[in-house]
């Protein structure tokens, strides 16, 4: 693959997000009106719709969730984008980060100056027996899925082969729980806004309260540690191991960079982005990490002229908590068997060396599979203009990536964002 | 060759997948088109069904085609990636191991290959499994 830049610059000059979270009053185009309606009141300065030349959007399957298909067209025209083109894009949980890319190669392409991003899915009107089986058809059906393997088993399947690899635990995977519930805890769009030593409360306050003994769990880690409050999923991964079933969307609106500054003073800047393809797990070298993160983050940081020590923070694909811990090291910003020990020592906090998933990740803040990816650069369109309030990341954070997975990695893409002063 | 092939040849407990006959690359399920040198000369082979266990997973909350099958929560399976002795590595059910006591299931385990029907399957398929040897 050869190297890429961009022929035109990309600017982000607004986002917008719905509430993450279980909604059943809600269709996917009421979430996505409700996160367009927020970019419009973001935008620092003048903005009509007729700016925008056209529309991509995010989404794994509303044909299987909603009994909708072709969805673009339909959302572009409830908030009056009509009759600009309007084109879903889908890359499983990767969708996203794959529809930002593709509105960049638009306004790249010279096609394009403003381009309106989406992601959307709504999730909870199915069973969670038929999400179960929407979600694996990400998977290869043909060989995969009929062998038994599920998501939690792949990710799990992953997870033993790091451990058995790199002698890890699962009390990491249980810090980056803590962790992400911590941060998810100050985000008032999350879908959890609870941290685990709340949760832990709460149901020791309901067994008392049904004169039951209260259960013993020391701290948040013994808590996780108890088969009965955090039963097995697919071992070693349990429940809070787990990304949610949630509906939600988010927007961004990107211009050619020179454009920028008529929507907002302070634009955040693509300066890198990579993304890769891969065969099933079964296809690849090594089962301890996602070989196409590897390649898309390689070309990323090549593209922004970026080496990992360099990012500020980053927004990274915890639809397990493996994945958080393998997309530490795929990055870079750990060695190669170092992240389960990173994760463990705190450095993964947002006041620790190297924040990951201030938002809360999507394992608190929600993972409405297609807007997953864009959830991710609203939130570092937040801390990278210092508007991130409690979970605010100190020290004037600059360079943001967000890292968005698709299946088991059969898609991955990054994104790099810069705010220029 | 098609897709079909490789449970065909299950039913007879037979593992096939293709070998090029340009560059020798082994692929289990078998393909027409050899994804390394890109020739379109390749032919079916059956594995020796020998291998080691690469990962795996003891599922607790399965599928639905799985749930029919009559596993669950209090019924776990095991299935995983197992690196078969000619190079190329496959998804399949593990079956015979300690399912109660996954921390007593080792990576790199030898394996050999046997099938498996499940209840209440409308396909009636025969599936690829391995269990310890
Ligand atoms: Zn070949």
């Amino acid at each position: 693959m050869r190297q890429s830049n961009w022929a035109r610059e990309v600017a982000v000059v607004g986002v917008g997000m719905s509430k993450f979270g279980a909604f059943p009053e809600q269709s996917s185009r009421d979430l996505f009106v409700e996160a367009f309606l927020e970019l419009r009141d973001i935008i620092d300065k003048d903005f009509e719709l007729d700016q925008i030349d056209a529309f991509y959007l995010g989404n794994f399957s509303s044909d299987q969730f909603e009994k909708q298909a072709h969805l673009a067209p339909i959302l572009a025209n409830w908030v009056g984008l009509s009759p600009i083109p309007a084109v879903r894009v889908e890359g499983a949980c990767a969708s996203g980060g794959i529809a930002i890319r593709q509105g960049a190669l638009a306004i790249a392409a010279g096609l394009a100056d403003v381009v309106l991003v989406g992601g959307v899915e709504k999730m909870t009107d199915l069973e969670i027996a038929e999400v179960t089986e929407a979600l694996a058809t990400a998977a290869d059906t043909l060989y995969e899925i009929p062998a038994g393997f599920t998501f939690p088993g792949f990710y799990a399947a992953m997870a033993s082969a790091y451990m058995t690899e790199f002698g890890a635990d699962q009390k990491a995977f249980h810090q980056v729980c803590i962790k992400n519930h911590q941060n998810g805890a100050l985000n008032p769009k999350a879908q959890y806004n609870q941290t685990i030593a709340q949760i832990m409360a709460a149901k020791k306050a309901r067994a008392v309260q049904k004169g039951k003994p209260s259960p013993e769990w020391e701290n948040e880690g013994s808590f996780l540690s108890d088969p009965r409050a955090n039963p097995s999923i697919a071992w070693p991964l349990s429940l809070f191991d787990c990304s949610p079933v949630t509906d939600g969307s988010a927007v961004l609106l990107l211009t050619e960079s020179k454009k920028a500054k008529q929507f907002t003073d302070h634009p955040l800047y693509l300066v890198g982005s990579g993304q890769a393809s891969d065969g099933a797990l079964n296809e690849r070298k090594t089962l301890f990490n996602i070989p196409a993160a590897v390649t898309a983050a390689k070309h990323a940081y090549a593209m922004a002229g970026l080496k990992p020590e360099q990012i500020d923070l980053a927004e990274v694909h915890d639809c397990f908590t493996i994945a958080e811990i393998m997309a530490s090291e795929d990055l870079g910003f750990f060695d190669r068997g170092e992240g389960w020990k990173a994760a463990l020592d705190g450095k993964t906090r947002r006041d620790g060396p190297r924040p990951i998933n201030t938002s809360g990740g999507l394992k608190a803040k929600g993972h409405p599979v297609g807007a997953s990816g864009i959830g991710q650069v609203v939130e570092l369109w937040k801390q990278l203009r210092g508007e991130a309030g409690e979970r605010q990341v100190e020290g004037d954070p600059q360079i943001g990536l967000a890292h968005n997975v698709g299946g088991t990695g059969q898609t991955c893409v990054v994104n790099i964002l810069e705010r220029r002063n | 060759m098609n897709s079909k092939d490789f449970y065909l040849a299950l039913a007879e407990k037979k593992l096939i997948g293709s070998s090029c006959q340009v560059c020798g690359l082994q692929q289990v399920p078998q393909r027409k088109l050899c994804p390394q040198c890109h020739a379109e000369n390749t032919q079916i082979t059956t594995f020796s069904g020998k291998g080691t266990l690469a990962a795996f997973t003891v599922i607790r909350v399965p599928p639905m085609h799985m749930a029919r099958a009559g596993y669950g929560s209090k019924t776990p399976y095991c299935v995983g990636i197992v690196a078969l002795e000619e190079g190329p590595s496959v998804s399949a059910q593990i079956l015979n191991v300690d399912l109660a006591n996954p921390d007593e299931i080792s990576i790199g385990m030898p394996l050999r290959m046997t099938t498996i029907k499940r209840e209440s399957d409308p396909s009636e398929r025969t599936y690829l499994a391995f269990e310890p040897c």
